[in-house]
């Protein structure tokens, strides 16, 4: 497998998964609610970064990749305001941002 | 010139990731995640994509990690140096994500028609095709996502804010 050090598609691609991932662990080991919604932010960017290189790459005469980004970071707006709202609500009644303790659904 | 500057802000986004997932403060976690944008908006303007690029610094640098700190701020309890731990079970949180990253980097670097250079950029005015692209062909999308938009913030302003029990 030859690998130069010239920055080419596959360059940014490794670049975003390594966000999503770093993303991925951070979703399954954070214990605090909002540094969850972090690494779902991470995640997200991670895959507009990818939109936005394909694009680059493949397509270089339209910018259809970029209006899919655009609505993913509409997306992700929504999400963390709405995310956000649900840990204060949750905070409110409960006084814990701790995911271990979101557990009243279990019976 | 520009892969001197693409690895720079590349190992500035990757390496702030990586401390917004390992801070065990919440806030240093938030600090970094705001860098982490930065530089993936540095990377947008080596694709050429300088209004996505302004919207990323706009959106996500400017509204997403404040509203974040905000969050952090009001849901505080204890100590700050140990408010964002990892679990009991974080071996295989490491090794899920790590089994990822090898599987996606074994197809990004087997795969040889994604080892291609940048060719000549063709569109002259990104924020102009956006907008032409956004009002034509994802009309609908557009205007699904401004009410989509429209409704997570009404959402959430009653979500954060509560409803009286006695109406």
């Amino acid at each position: 497998m030859n690998f130069n050090l010239s920055v080419g598609l596959s360059t940014y691609l490794l670049v975003g998964a390594m966000l999503f991932c770093l993303g991925l662990y951070g979703v399954f080991v954070k214990k605090n609610i909002v540094a969850v919604l972090m690494s779902i932010e991470l995640m997200l960017n991670a895959v507009n970064l990818n939109f936005v290189a394909f694009n680059r790459f493949l397509a270089v005469s339209s910018v259809v990749g970029q209006v899919a980004a655009l609505f993913v970071i509409v997306l992700a707006a929504a999400e963390v305001a709405v995310g956000l709202a649900l840990v204060i609500a949750i905070y409110r009644t409960r006084h814990t941002t701790n995911t271990d303790e979101f557990n009243w659904l279990k019976w | 010139m520009s892969t001197v500057v693409f690895f720079i802000f590349a190992i500035l986004a990757v390496a702030s990731a990586w401390g917004v997932v390992t801070s065990k403060n919440i806030v240093h976690s938030a600090f970094f995640l705001a860098l982490t944008f930065v530089g993936v908006a540095a990377l947008y303007v080596l694709l050429n994509a300088d209004f996505i690029a302004a919207v990323q610094i706009l959106v996500y640098t400017g509204a997403v990690s404040i509203m974040v700190v905000f969050a952090v701020m009001l849901t505080l309890r204890g100590d700050v140096r140990e408010s964002s731990e990892e679990n009991r079970k974080w071996g295989w949180g490491l090794f899920t994500a790590g089994l990822l990253f090898v599987v996606i980097a074994l197809v990004i670097l087997t795969n040889t028609d994604w080892r291609i250079l940048a060719g000549p950029w063709t569109v002259q005015n990104t924020a102009a095709s956006l907008s032409k692209l956004l009002l034509t062909s994802y009309m609908i999308p557009f205007e699904a996502s401004a009410i989509l938009l429209t409704i997570a913030l009404i959402g959430a302003v009653i979500l954060a804010k509560g409803v009286k029990e006695d109406k």
